[in-house]
């Protein structure tokens, strides 16, 4: 059941520039578990959103199947939302986006959804670099058929069964640096400082921006032994880098020693500082991605932060070489070539 | 031999090894008979292969008009030694066959009851051409020529259409030019020419065109106003999307900006295909894929979205024969059932069944109004034999006083104009049709959750009993509204006293009218007919059936599909429908329908009904 948000609000509720609360992204009351990680990165995204000035009707929020899938209806009450089927998100948003460029993208999906039923529709619109921001909330098992692993569960992690798991993970972030992916991030659920910031950067990239988000499963896989529990990934989690996202038309002003920032320039002008936890990591280098994350796994630590980011890389419609206009708002008058033309075809064919 | 002369009248078959480049020199051939002002059918018989196979042409030449397949071959041109024992015996008895004798035929092949002509097409092409690819592709002009000679036909003709094809590239006019009246000659001096059957200019053609029915879904699409299209390749739909991409080419180029005015998208699967379409109809594109078969079941899962989240989407389903792998290069209609119960749970699916290639554009033009208008799948139900080969068909028409349809959708102004809250689901006009809005409309009104699970009117989630029932229904209400958008059957009836119907769809429109003439001409039984151009029928296909004592049902399964959607739809007595089924993978023939009928209401002296009891 989804349940409605009273509509009171606060008076002195702070306001964005578009004249907007807070109040004005949020959906409907959540139905997950009490201390599910989805529902902070449902609040992340609705923070993002408020200070960005989204206007939230210009947002379409596509899911696929499971308890991640479920969270559209509870961020952006505003923003049409659809729910697909299992594992096909990436294929309903893809065709969204072809049908209107114009829209800000975020597609919601989990560890089955996307590492097991949807792997192959996740690695093509990966592979389109499709302009769509993509959070894959992964909790490393499979809640709404009550605990089963999935694809993502760690090696010898222990869910709530207490059964170790015999087969190694998918490692989503290292599919998508592999696949070419032009955004690459790794997160958690419970580090909002970090979240928000990468979310309005993937929201900034013009193209497919891919955000693993560890999230707790509080019901199947938060118990000791669970590498994907509060407690673990609180313990074992490495920054790569600070991020602090700045729209186009502030001023930057960071804090941080000098020499140990990094300003990336998105395409719409915006700025993304880096503040470089590792100085061996180069943003803008797969391969320095790919060896630290080795390297970190290797040491018992899961790297979260901005892995990669390739500002330049075209979209689909870019390397499709498809109109400026949405191809939904094209008339009559451009698409049908009429009976004159007919007639010409015709009598091609006698 | 001594025969009757036969102007205008034959089955002609072409064998040729697959890859070898024969089916422009076919192509030519029958171009050539069709610009002579006579009728032709041609059909492709090829191997799931590239190169290696044999693969047939067959076209039947019949100045009546009569266009589907007849059944049987009268001249056999057998180029491809592989196949030449099979080839050889397919000949009607006093028919030719025709054989390149550059190497010495087999005499256990030989036949008394038909003429065997060989002409030494490699030999002379070996003298006159040095590259040896080039001997390849000349020696199938040259049977070309060697045809003209045999059926007496206009050389002129021919090389006119070689300086078409060849049209930007003039090198290989003459070279082609010389092969065909190398042909010509060599049959001249091999046999006396003409032959029997003979190919004299007519006008029965008058402003027919000749048209894949592929390449006419594809054009279609283009004035039906698709700007989006995701698919798969499977054959034989594949040129559905390559026309339409061609078209496109040529007449949704930008101008201004030299940018596309579409987009198609090759995609990973056929899951994928049908998921971007639904995403880009969805958000306001009209849209479309096409598919066979295997991406049909492939679909399935999202057709059930489709209907149950209300969200137009338009697919081509060029049937082949299955089930499975099947034979994927021969033709059948047995999707039918599977398209219009396509989905778990309870879905069906508006079909349509176009015969020629002018349905073919029609349908596909009509089935982006028809999915918007009703909000749910579409699915034109075309075949191999329809889509991949050449029909002669009534030229394409286009009504430029007719605008896109684009249903009920709600805009920025109407949502402020609303005194009452925006319900996705709500019925206001009580014709089961609901009112959608575009993704990015309002600022606050209108927006809404598109999802699969059950609803209430206004989207959202809901596991009441009540609620799902009251959605079920309406959508079933929704289904009767849709009979009166949907293509209605043509009927034709006999002005003798008739208590005996058929009913066709699809491609078997043109074997059974022609039966049905033969029937009525050679048999005097007259029969009236009707053609099923859409699910779900109206009341007239219902009347139909009830009229008449009983109703043959032609189609090309082995299961009755149709029928079975018949009787499943409307609980008619099943004895009241008599299947006549033809599914070895070829296209139905008119002399199959005329013999079966024949046959049945020979032995049938009553009524099946009473022959029950």
């Amino acid at each position: 059941m989804s349940y409605a948000v009273p509509g009171f609000r606060h008076p002195n509720l702070p306001t964005n520039e578009l004249g907007f609360t807070t109040k004005d992204y949020e959906g409907s009351v959540s139905t997950l578990c009490a201390g599910c990680g989805h529902d902070s990165i449902s609040a992340a995204i609705i923070d993002a959103c408020f200070e960005l000035s989204i206007p939230p009707h210009r947002v379409a929020k596509l899911s696929g199947i499971g308890c991640s899938s479920k969270t559209p209806t509870y961020f952006l009450g505003n923003s049409h939302g659809f729910n697909s089927v299992h594992g096909r998100m990436p294929s309903v948003a893809t065709g969204a986006n072809m049908a209107n460029r114009n829209l800000l993208y975020i597609g919601v999906s989990g560890d089955g959804d996307t590492a097991s039923i949807g792997m192959g529709q996740f690695v093509h619109a990966v592979r389109r670099n499709v302009n769509m921001v993509y959070i894959c909330e992964n909790n490393g098992v499979y809640g709404l058929t009550k605990g089963q692993d999935s694809a993502t569960t760690d090696l010898g992690s222990k869910s709530k069964k207490g059964e170790p798991n015999a087969l190694e993970p998918i490692d989503l972030c290292a599919v998508a640096l592999q696949l070419g992916a032009s955004f690459v991030a790794n997160s958690f659920s419970g580090d909002k400082k970090q979240l928000i910031p990468i979310i309005k950067a993937a929201i900034a990239h013009n193209g497919f921006a891919f955000i693993n988000v560890i999230s707790p499963c509080v019901t199947f896989n938060n118990a000791p032994g669970s590498t994907k529990s509060y407690d673990y990934v609180r313990e074992h989690m490495a920054s790569t880098n600070a991020v602090d996202y700045v729209p186009p038309a502030e001023e930057i002003t960071t804090d941080y020693e000098p020499g140990t920032t990094e300003q990336v320039v998105m395409h719409d002008g915006s700025t993304i500082n880096l503040q470089k936890m590792d100085p061996k990591h180069d943003v803008h280098s797969r391969r320095s991605s790919l060896a630290l994350m080795q390297e970190y796994k290797a040491e018992g630590k899961i790297l979260t932060g901005l892995l990669f980011v390739d500002p330049d890389m075209p979209e689909i419609h870019s390397s499709m070489n498809t109109t400026d206009i949405p191809l939904r708002n094209l008339g009559e008058d451009k698409l049908c070539p009429g009976s004159d033309m007919l007639e010409k075809i015709n009598a091609k064919l006698r | 031999m001594k025969r009757d002369i036969k102007i205008n009248k034959c089955v002609i078959k072409i064998a040729t090894i697959n890859g070898t480049g024969s089916a422009s020199a076919n192509a030519l051939f029958a171009k050539g008979v069709f610009r002579m002002g006579v009728p032709i059918s041609p059909k492709n018989i090829f191997p799931s292969n590239i190169q290696g196979l044999p693969t047939w042409y067959e076209v039947r030449i019949n100045e009546n008009g009569f266009l589907g397949r007849r059944g049987g071959i009268d001249i056999m041109v057998g180029m491809n030694p592989q196949s030449m024992e099979r080839d050889i015996a397919e000949v009607e008895k006093g028919g030719y066959f025709i054989y390149d004798s550059s190497k010495p035929i087999d005499p256990k092949l030989l036949r008394d009851d038909i003429d065997i002509i060989g002409i030494p097409f490699m030999e002379r092409c070996r003298e006159a051409f040095t590259d040896p690819r080039q001997r390849q592709l000349f020696r199938n002009v040259m049977y070309v020529g060697a045809l003209a000679a045999l059926f007496d036909m206009e050389m002129e003709v021919l090389k006119e259409l070689l300086h078409e094809q060849f049209k930007g590239k003039e090198k290989l006019i003459s070279p082609n030019v010389k092969a065909l009246e190398m042909g010509y000659q060599a049959a001249k001096e091999n046999c006396e020419c003409p032959i029997a059957y003979q190919i004299n200019r007519r006008d029965k053609v008058g402003n027919k065109i000749l048209m894949e029915g592929n390449a006419a879904c594809g054009l279609g699409a283009v004035y039906g106003g698709a700007t989006f299209s995701a698919w798969y390749p499977i054959t034989p739909s594949t040129s559905v999307i390559e026309g339409f991409e061609k078209y496109c080419r040529q007449l949704r180029m930008d101008p201004e900006t030299g940018k596309k005015n579409f987009a198609i998208l090759q995609a990973e699967d056929e899951l994928a295909a049908i998921g971007m379409v639904i995403g880009a109809s969805w958000n306001g594109a009209r849209s479309f894929t096409a598919t066979s078969g295997p991406g049909l079941s492939l679909m399935y899962e999202f057709l059930g979205l489709a209907y149950f989240a209300e969200i137009p989407t338009v697919l081509v389903d060029v049937q082949r024969s299955g089930p499975s792998t099947g034979q994927p290069t021969r033709t059948q209609q047995s999707d039918v059932l599977a398209a219009a119960y396509a989905s778990h749970g309870d879905t069906k699916h508006i079909c349509l069944y176009p015969s020629t290639p002018k349905e073919c554009f029609e349908q596909t033009a009509a089935a982006f109004d028809l999915a918007e208008r009703l909000q749910t799948p579409v699915i034109i139900m075309s075949d191999l034999d329809l889509g991949m080969n050449a029909h002669m068909s009534d030229p394409l028409e286009w009504d430029d006083e007719k605008k896109f349809d684009r249903g009920k959708v709600f805009t920025a102004q109407d949502l402020d104009e609303m005194e009452e809250k925006f319900g996705r689901y709500n019925d206001l006009d009580n014709d089961g049709i609901c009112y959608r809005t575009y993704p990015g409309t309002h600022p606050t009104k209108g927006a809404f959750f598109t999802r699969g699970t059950s609803k209430d009117e206004y989207a959202i989630y809901t596991e009441s009993g009540e609620k799902y029932i009251a959605n079920m229904e309406r959508l079933l209400k929704k289904w009767e509204t849709a009979k009166q958008y949907v293509p209605k059957p043509i009927i034709r009836t006999t002005d003798k006293p008739c208590t005996v119907g058929v009913i066709y769809y699809g491609t078997s429109e043109a074997s059974t009218l022609e039966a049905l003439h033969h029937l009525d001409r050679l048999h005097g039984i007259s029969l009236d007919s009707l053609g099923i151009k859409a699910f779900p029928f109206n009341e007239d296909v219902v009347q139909f059936i009830e009229d008449h004592e009983y109703v043959f049902v032609v189609e090309q399964n082995r299961d009755a599909q149709m029928r079975s959607l018949l009787i499943n739809e409307y609980d008619f007595d099943p004895y009241k429908l008599i299947s006549i089924l033809h599914y070895d993978g070829s296209p139905i023939t008119a002399r199959y329908i005329r013999h079966e009928v024949r046959d049945w209401i020979l032995r049938t002296t009553t009524s099946p009904s009473r022959l029950r009891r």
